[in-house]
């Protein structure tokens, strides 16, 4: 059946949709073999609805195209496409009863009929499934959700995991080429969320279809999918199966939403040798020498053993117990690491910690400056990014003998008027800007858009309105989302004439 | 210090609905079952449904009602649904505009709906039956619109992205989701439409109708003293009414749980 048809199911090409002058989805580019299991993966407002939602058609794509079997399908409406949908809150019909619920898809779908005319030819017309067809169809799904029995029941009496199953019925009744579930489980409690995780995968195994599943829940991705498409800001952060996107995220963003990890900043220190925590570790993945890299340890992969045997000591600061194992928080120096092991530890106890090699994963890491353009004002400040900040116009030219707003005086008496020139400006990230809540305060302002641990302070990303990102290392724990301003000492800003 | 249950804060309203409800209501079905003379008799319930007159005005009731909420459906509906799905972040402004007539004096409306067609017609005299028409129209449609667009607003969208997600047209969508959703708001449109339409004789009288409606049936009976009468075609009804209003919300439960205006 399947014979002429293409590997790739559905293919995704240079996606992106804009509302309002922002972009929800960028340089989407995807392509779902036949029969997967795909997840969109990311936090609320990372776009991974919204592109669910072009894929059904509900949204139509600014630029880029969705094929499906090799046809453009990107300005197709919902209802000509052989896609269907289990929504976030059901979305079942209040008036009608789970019969017609189900049925619905199926009254409307037009099918060919061969039969055999009077002179033995067979002929092919379009018409509709008859009452007796979709009623079995109808029963079938609802045995496959495990509602045998329930047609004349109506809606509204229904528990919630109930109604969940209908929708999910009323979607693959109509054996659509791919079913696409938008947090279908989200308003389930856990013990309900997790049956029906389990109830999920084996309905993919068993029906054949392809299906594309939204979710900001890690350990659900992980536990169905075939493939997993991490997000973030619109963008896609990693594609990969299950085990890939744990075991070797592809950036910090990545290995801090999956999973919980130690994420530290480290440095290459020679063949398959990395240093962080003031100590070298044997590692597997290769980069050159002074590559600055971040480096991800899992907390189980940290093994802890007695004093002086593993191959650093650290001091046990805190233990939480977990149920199947402890959390043990240990400082290296003034490093935080986070350890799972099923082995407890005592608060304020010197242990030894070993990781093997494998369990060390390394992201090539080497931004340490914020980098943008320019412009000196006419008050001898300079503006880029959203902002405007103070800055030392000496550092330009040599023997500058005083500065008085956008003028300098070299010291053989000739004056340089720097009012409008270009020029590239850079800040070191760890100890370059600042953040404060007073929005007057600083020279920017913007909203920080994630935030990462790293041992020992949090890295921080602080988008502009425009869309400028700034880069910077803090202490103390700031809240997503939160709106600040940037302050830049005047010293830390470097600028270099274009 | 006095300590009042719950059960006596309710005296008020027992209060005002044994005067004002009640009462009346004893007295109009006292002068009903009545004669002149005040002994009991069935006359005026007989006279009514023997006479062909008043038969005859009954019958001419519903059918203006029934075409003036037609008539209102038929342009409410499309007013409703357009500014329920519209995005415009104004439309409670456009809405305010349909409805705002309501808040005008009814009469003074019905005479300004005159004056404009008495300078379009040159005399209203030709068309009574039309201009009647166009004075219940314009007098109820906001009615209509209200409940309408309440229901219509209410209707999840969601419900109607998975109607095309299983394969319905927008045609389809409208006929097997929206229009069934919104019977409840039709329900309670035609319910604030129809029946006063039957009893309101001013536009008639202002558009020189000289038909009879049962409005003016009881004013003209009312006119001549003549309580006993008068009473009885008030009764009748009132249980009309009654009749419709259990029909219509039998209906209601029928077709479509929740959202009642």
């Amino acid at each position: 059946m399947f014979n002429n048809k293409t590997e790739n199911i559905i293919e995704l090409k240079n996606i992106k949709k804009v509302y309002d002058d922002v972009a929800a989805v960028e340089d989407f580019n995807l392509e779902v073999k036949r029969g997967e299991f795909v997840t969109f993966l990311g936090p609320s407002g990372c776009g991974k609805t919204t592109t669910l939602r072009m894929i059904a058609g509900f949204e139509l794509p600014t630029e880029g195209h969705i094929t499906l079997d090799g046809d453009d399908i990107s300005k197709l409406p919902p209802y000509k496409r052989p896609i269907n949908t289990v929504f976030q809150r059901y979305a079942l019909f209040p008036h009608l009863n789970i019969f017609d619920n189900i049925a619905f898809g199926l009254k409307l779908k037009t099918i060919d009929i061969t039969s055999k005319d009077k002179n033995g030819n067979t002929v092919t017309k379009k018409g509709k499934l008859t009452k007796k067809q979709i009623k079995e169809k109808v029963s079938r799904a609802l045995k496959i959700v495990d509602l045998e029995g329930f047609e004349k029941r109506s809606v509204d009496t229904l528990s919630g995991g109930q109604q969940q199953r209908i929708a999910i019925a009323r979607a693959i009744v109509n054996e659509p080429e791919i079913l696409l579930l938008d947090e279908p489980l989200g308003a389930l409690d856990l013990k309900m969320r997790k049956e029906m995780q389990i109830e999920l995968k084996s309905m993919h195994e068993k029906l054949g279809i392809t299906f594309i599943y939204v979710t900001h829940d890690q350990e659900e991705a992980l536990t169905m999918s075939d493939k997993i498409v991490v997000m973030s800001d619109g963008m896609i952060q990693q594609i990969g199966t299950p085990e890939e996107i744990y075991n070797e995220p592809q950036n910090a963003f990545v290995a801090d939403f999956i999973g919980e990890s130690n994420i530290l900043n480290g440095k290459v220190t020679g063949n398959l040798k990395v240093k962080f925590c003031d100590h070298i570790f044997d590692c597997v993945d290769k980069f050159p020498i002074g590559t600055r890299v971040d480096v991800v340890v899992r907390p189980e992969d940290i093994m802890m053993c007695p004093k002086d045997r593993g191959m650093m000591n650290v001091v046990v600061d805190s233990v939480v117990f977990k149920g199947i194992h402890y959390e043990i928080t240990v400082l290296a120096g003034e490093i935080e690491l986070v350890i799972q092991s099923i082995k407890n530890a005592h608060v304020g106890e010197t242990i030894g910690i070993e990781i093997e090699p494998d369990g060390i994963h390394l992201i090539e890491n080497n931004l340490v400056s914020n980098e943008f353009d320019g412009v000196i004002t006419k008050h001898g400040t300079v503006e880029f990014a959203d902002g405007e900040f103070e800055c030392d116009l000496s550092q330009l030219y040599d023997k500058v003998s005083s500065v008085e707003g956008s003028v300098i005086t070299l010291s053989d008496g000739t004056e340089k008027d720097l009012d409008g020139v270009e020029v590239a400006v850079s800040f070191p990230i760890a100890d370059g800007a600042q953040m404060s809540d007073d929005a007057d305060e600083g020279g920017a302002v913007g909203n920080i858009i994630s935030l990462i641990y790293k041992g020992d302070h949090y890295q921080y990303i602080v988008r502009t309105e425009n869309e400028f990102d700034y880069v910077l290392d803090d202490e103390d724990l700031w809240n997503e989302n939160d709106t600040v301003s940037i302050i830049i000492p005047k010293e830390k800003i470097k600028l270099i004439l274009k | 210090m006095l300590k009042f249950s719950r059960k006596q804060l309710c005296i008020p309203y027992a209060v005002f609905l044994l005067i004002f409800v009640i009462a009346p209501l004893l007295v109009v079905i006292y002068y009903a079952f009545t004669n002149g003379q005040g002994n009991f008799t069935l006359e005026n319930f007989t006279g009514f449904f023997t006479d062909t007159n008043t038969i005859g005005t009954l019958v001419y009731s519903i059918f203006i009602a029934l075409v003036t909420t037609v008539i209102c459906i038929s342009i409410a509906y499309p007013i409703a649904y357009i500014l329920a799905v519209s995005k415009l972040k104004k439309k409670s402004v456009l809405l305010m505009l349909f409805v705002m007539p309501m808040w005008i004096n009814f009469t003074l409306r019905i005479t300004a709906v005159k004056e404009v067609l008495t300078a379009i017609q040159g005399n209203l005299a030709f068309h009574p039956f039309l201009n009647t028409l166009i004075g219940m129209t314009y007098d109820f449609l906001p009615f209509m619109i209200l409940p309408l667009y309440t229901t219509l607003e209410k209707i999840d969208t969601k419900l109607l992205e998975a109607s095309a997600d299983l394969g319905a047209s927008p045609a389809k969508t409208f006929f097997k989701i929206t229009l069934p959703l919104s019977v409840p708001g039709i329900i309670s449109g035609v319910t604030m439409v129809f029946l006063p339409v039957m009893t309101n004789y001013v536009v008639l009288d202002m558009m020189y109708n000289s038909t009879y409606i049962m409005g003016s049936l009881i004013g003209s009976y009312f006119a001549a003293y003549d309580w006993n009468n008068g009473s009885m075609i008030s009764i009748i009804l009132l249980i009309i009414i009654f009749i419709i209003t259990l029909v219509t919300n039998r209906l209601n439960n029928d077709e479509s749980r929740g959202a009642v205006v």
